[in-house]
C-alpha cells in the first residue's frame, strides 16, 4: 500500500504548554495567598478585591480551567495527530481555541476579584464569558472530531475516546448550568432556584471533576504512560470497559454533594448508589495505568517522568476510593462542610492532575526542543517537593476535618453542645492551617523548579516545529462489527457517548422539575424585599458562600446550634441558591431568626463587618470596611425585580416602579436604628442592604409564631 | 423503591421505570462485555501499540542520562 507523507505541527502543543506552566504557577500562588489569609485575616488589608471570598473562586477557576485546561489541551494537540496519523484538521481553529481560551482566563482573572460572579461554585463567570467559553469549546470539539474524520488509521485509540467524552459532556454541563437571564452586561440571575438550582449546580460541579479533571487526564494517562515506559497499556480490553462504565456511571453521582440537604431522598439515594459503583471503573483505570509499568519498575527508580506518573495515578486511586466513601451518608454526615473535602480535592488536584501534568511536561519539553532535559536532578527535586508538599497539605486538613466535625457534634452529659461557640472549633484547628501553608509552599517551590528547568531546556534546544511521519491512506476494509463499527464512525461514537451521559442527567432532573411535591411550597415564604435582594447580591459578590453555608442539616447537633433544619420550600426564590459547601465560619441559614440560637442585632453585624476581630477576638474573617463606605447602587434595582418576575418570583404587577421607594424606606429604618445606637451611618450604604439580607435569613417559616 | 414510587406516584406506570432502567443498564454492560470479548488477540495487540509506532520516535531515552 502506498505510504503518504505528512507532518505533525508542534506549535500548538508548545503554546498550550507554556500557558499551562504560567497559569499553573499563578493559580497555585493565589491558592497559597488565600491559605495564608486564613491564618492572617488582616493580610488583605481590607481591600475588597484581595479578600478570601473573591480570590478563592479565582484560585479554583485558575487551577481547574487555566492550569488543568491548558494541560489537557497540550496533551490533546500532541497526541491526537500522532494517534490518528494525520495533521490536526485546522491549525487556524487550534489558534482560535488557544487565544480564545487565554482571553477567557484573563477575563476571569479580572472579573472574579472585582466581585463579578454568578455565585455558583466553579461556574462563577458571568454570562458574556460563559458564551465565549461555549463558542471556544465548540471550536475545540469541531477540530477534534474533524481530525478523527480525516484520520489514516482504522481504529481510534482509547485516549481519544476520553477526549471526545470530555468535549461532549463539558459542553452539555456548561450550557445547562449556565442558563441565566441578564440584568446587565455583568450581572445575571440563574433560571433555576433553590434546591433545583443546587441539583443542577452539583450535577455540573461533580461532573466538572469527572469530565474536566478526570476523563481528559485518563486520555493523557493512556497515551503518555505507554510512551514514557515504552510499552503498551496493560490491558486494552480493560480500557474499553473502563471508558464506557466510567462515563455511564459518573454522570449520576452529583447529588452526593447534597446529602442531608433538603434535596428529596430518592435523588440523594441515587447519587450514593452510583458513587459507590464508580469505584469499579475508577480503580480499573488506575490498575490499568499502574500495571502498564510492569517490567519497567527499574526505570521508575531513575526517571522523574515515570515517578510523577506513578504518584499521579496512585493519587487518582486514593481520591476515587475516598470519593465513594465520602458519598456514604454516614461518612458524609461527618465530612461535609469541613476541611476533609478540601484535603480530598487537593489529593486529586495536586496529586492526580498536578503530577500527570508535570510528568507530561518533563517528557514533552525535551522532545519538542530536540534536546535532553537540562537537569534531571532538579526534576527529581521537584518530584519530592511535590509529593511531600501534597502530604503536608492534605494530612493536616484531614485532621482538621475530623476534629472540627467531632467538636461540632459533641454534647455534654447534660445534653448541651460542648462547644456552643463556633470560634472554639476554629481556634482548635488553626495549627493545621499553618501546616497547610507549609505544604503549599513546598508544592509551589517545586513548580518554580519546573519553570526554571523548562526555561533552561528550551534555551538549550532548538524548537522542532514539524515532525515528519508516513502512513497508508485509510481504506475501510470489509464489514465492521461490534465496537469497531461504533468507533470507526466518529460522529456515531460522539452521539452514543452523548446519549450515555444524558440518561443520568435526565432521570434526575425531570422528576425534580416536573413533580410538584418534590419541592413542597410553604405559604409564609415570600420574595425578598428590594433592599434584601440588593443585600443578597452583595453577599454573592463578596463570595460569602465560600465560607458560610446556608443549609442546616437535620441533625440534633445542628438544630441545637443553628435552629430548625432547612426545608426545600424555603429556597424557592433563591436565584442562585447559596447552600455553600464549606463552613469555615458558622452556618447562616437561620441567622435572622430573632428568637433563634445565633441571632445578633444590626449593630453587631455593622461592627463585625467593619472589623470582625472587634466582636470575636479570634475570628479569622477578613474586615470589610468598604461595605461601610460604598454607596448602594440602586440603578438596576427595578430591572432586577423585573428579571426576578420573569423567573417566576411573584412580585406584584408593576412592583418594579416602586421598588426603589420601598428600598429606601426599609434602609432608613435599619440605618435609623443604628444611628440610635450611636453608629454614624447614612441610609444609602451597602452594609445596610447586607444587614437587611442577613436579618431576613431563615425567618420566613417563623413568621406565624 | 418505596421512596421513589411515593414521591412520583403522579406519573402513570411509574413502577415500570426503575425496571426499564435496570434492564437498560444490564443490557448495556452485557453488550459491552460481549463486544470486548469478541476482540481478537491480534486486534488488541494492534490497538494497544498505536501510541508506540511513530517511526520517528527520536530520543526515547532522553530522560535517562
Amino acid at each position: 500500500m502506498e505510504l503518504q507523507k505528512f507532518t505533525y505541527d508542534n506549535k500548538l502543543s508548545r503554546m498550550f504548554l507554556y500557558a499551562t506552566v504560567l497559569w499553573g504557577f499563578v493559580g497555585m500562588l493565589v491558592g497559597l495567598i488565600i491559605a495564608t489569609e486564613l491564618i492572617f485575616p488582616h493580610l488583605s488589608g481590607g481591600i475588597s478585591w484581595l479578600s478570601f471570598g473573591r480570590l478563592r473562586p479565582l484560585h479554583t477557576n485558575a487551577v481547574i480551567f487555566a492550569f488543568v485546561g491548558n494541560g489537557m489541551f497540550t496533551g490533546i494537540y500532541y497526541s491526537t495527530p500522532r494517534l490518528l496519523k494525520t495533521l490536526m484538521f485546522s491549525e487556524l481553529l487550534g489558534k482560535i481555541h488557544f487565544w480564545g481560551w487565554q482571553l477567557i482566563i484573563v477575563s476571569a482573572a479580572l472579573t472574579l476579584p472585582l466581585g463579578i460572579t454568578v455565585g455558583k461554585e466553579y461556574a462563577e463567570l458571568e454570562w458574556p464569558i460563559d458564551i465565549a467559553i461555549a463558542l471556544v469549546w465548540v471550536v475545540f470539539g469541531l477540530n477534534l472530531i474533524m481530525t478523527m474524520v480525516k484520520r489514516r488509521v482504522q481504529h481510534i485509540y482509547v485516549a481519544i475516546w476520553f477526549y471526545i467524552a470530555t468535549f461532549v459532556t463539558v459542553a452539555v454541563l456548561h450550557i445547562v448550568n449556565s442558563i441565566s437571564i441578564p440584568v446587565s452586561l455583568l450581572k445575571s440571575y440563574p433560571v433555576y432556584a433553590g434546591i433545583q438550582d443546587a441539583l443542577v449546580q452539583w450535577w455540573y460541579g461533580h461532573n466538572a471533576v469527572a469530565f474536566f479533571l478526570t476523563t481528559p487526564y485518563l486520555g493523557l494517562m493512556y497515551y503518555f504512560i505507554p510512551k514514557a515506559a515504552n510499552r503498551p497499556v496493560y490491558s486494552y480490553k480493560l480500557s474499553i470497559i473502563h471508558f464506557w462504565a466510567l462515563i455511564f456511571l459518573y454522570i449520576w453521582a452529583g447529588p452526593h454533594h447534597l446529602l442531608y440537604s433538603s434535596l428529596p431522598d430518592w435523588a440523594q439515594a441515587l447519587g450514593v448508589v452510583f458513587s459507590v459503583m464508580l469505584i469499579a471503573p475508577s480503580w480499573g483505570g488506575m490498575i490499568n495505568g499502574l500495571l502498564t509499568l510492569r517490567g519497567a519498575w527499574d526505570k521508575v527508580r531513575v526517571d522523574p517522568v515515570l515517578k510523577m506518573f506513578v504518584v499521579g495515578v496512585t493519587a487518582y486511586g486514593m481520591s476515587t476510593f475516598e470519593g465513594p466513601m465520602l458519598s456514604l451518608k454516614s461518612v458524609n454526615a461527618l465530612s461535609h462542610f469541613t476541611d476533609w473535602t478540601i484535603a480530598h480535592v487537593h489529593i486529586g488536584a495536586l496529586g492526580w492532575n498536578g503530577m500527570i501534568t508535570f510528568g507530561m511536561i518533563y517528557w514533552l519539553v525535551p522532545r519538542l526542543f530536540n534536546t535532553k532535559l537540562k537537569s534531571v536532578k532538579m526534576a527529581n527535586a521537584h518530584f519530592w517537593l511535590a509529593t511531600t508538599g501534597m502530604l503536608f497539605f492534605a494530612v493536616p486538613l484531614y485532621f482538621a476535618g475530623f476534629t472540627q466535625s467531632l467538636m461540632w457534634k459533641e454534647f455534654t452529659a447534660d445534653g448541651y453542645l460542648k462547644y456552643p461557640n463556633f470560634i472554639e472549633t476554629v481556634v482548635q484547628i488553626l495549627p493545621m492551617y499553618y501546616l497547610r501553608v507549609v505544604g503549599g509552599t513546598l508544592y509551589l517551590t517545586g513548580v518554580v523548579l519546573l519553570v526554571v528547568n523548562v526555561i533552561n531546556t528550551v534555551k538549550a534546544g532548538k524548537f522542532v516545529e514539524t515532525e515528519e511521519d508516513s502512513a497508508p491512506a485509510l481504506h475501510p476494509h470489509g464489514v465492521d462489527k461490534g465496537h469497531r463499527l461504533i468507533e470507526g464512525k466518529p460522529v456515531l461514537f460522539t452521539i452514543l457517548a452523548l446519549v450515555a451521559i444524558l440518561i443520568g442527567g435526565i432521570v434526575e432532573f425531570v422528576p425534580m422539575f416536573m413533580v410538584k411535591n418534590n419541592v413542597p411550597t410553604i405559604a409564609s415564604v415570600q420574595p425578598y424585599t428590594p433592599l434584601e435582594l440588593e443585600g443578597r447580591d452583595i453577599y454573592v459578590r463578596e463570595g460569602c458562600y465560600v465560607c458560610h453555608s446556608q443549609m442546616v442539616r437535620p441533625f440534633r447537633s445542628e438544630v441545637e446550634r443553628y435552629g430548625d433544619y432547612t426545608k426545600a420550600g424555603e429556597t424557592v426564590y433563591d436565584h442562585p441558591f447559596q447552600f455553600g459547601s464549606k463552613r469555615t465560619g458558622p452556618d447562616l441559614a437561620r441567622e435572622g431568626v430573632k428568637t433563634g440560637k445565633i441571632y445578633k442585632p444590626d449593630s453587631w453585624h455593622y461592627n463585625h463587618f467593619e472589623n470582625p476581630q472587634k466582636m470575636v477576638a479570634q475570628s479569622i474573617m477578613p474586615p470589610y470596611p468598604s461595605l461601610l463606605s460604598n454607596t448602594l447602587n440602586t440603578g438596576s434595582t427595578a430591572k432586577k425585580i423585573r428579571v426576578m418576575q420573569t423567573l417566576g418570583v411573584p412580585y406584584p404587577e408593576g412592583y418594579s416602579d416602586k421598588a426603589v421607594e420601598d428600598l429606601k424606606k426599609q434602609a432608613h429604618g435599619i440605618a435609623q436604628g443604628l444611628r440610635d445606637g450611636g453608629i454614624d451611618v447614612t441610609d444609602d450604604k451597602e452594609v445596610i442592604a447586607l444587614i437587611a439580607y442577613i436579618q431576613r435569613l431563615g425567618t420566613d417559616i417563623h413568621k406565624n409564631q | 423503591m418505596k421512596i421513589v414510587t411515593k414521591t412520583m406516584e403522579g406519573i402513570a406506570d411509574i413502577e415500570l421505570y426503575p425496571i426499564i432502567g435496570l434492564i437498560i443498564f444490564f443490557i448495556m454492560f452485557v453488550a459491552l462485555l460481549y463486544v470486548v470479548a469478541q476482540l481478537t488477540k491480534g486486534q488488541v495487540e494492534e490497538f494497544s501499540h498505536l501510541p508506540l509506532d511513530n517511526e520517528n520516535d527520536q530520543n526515547n531515552e532522553t530522560m535517562i542520562q
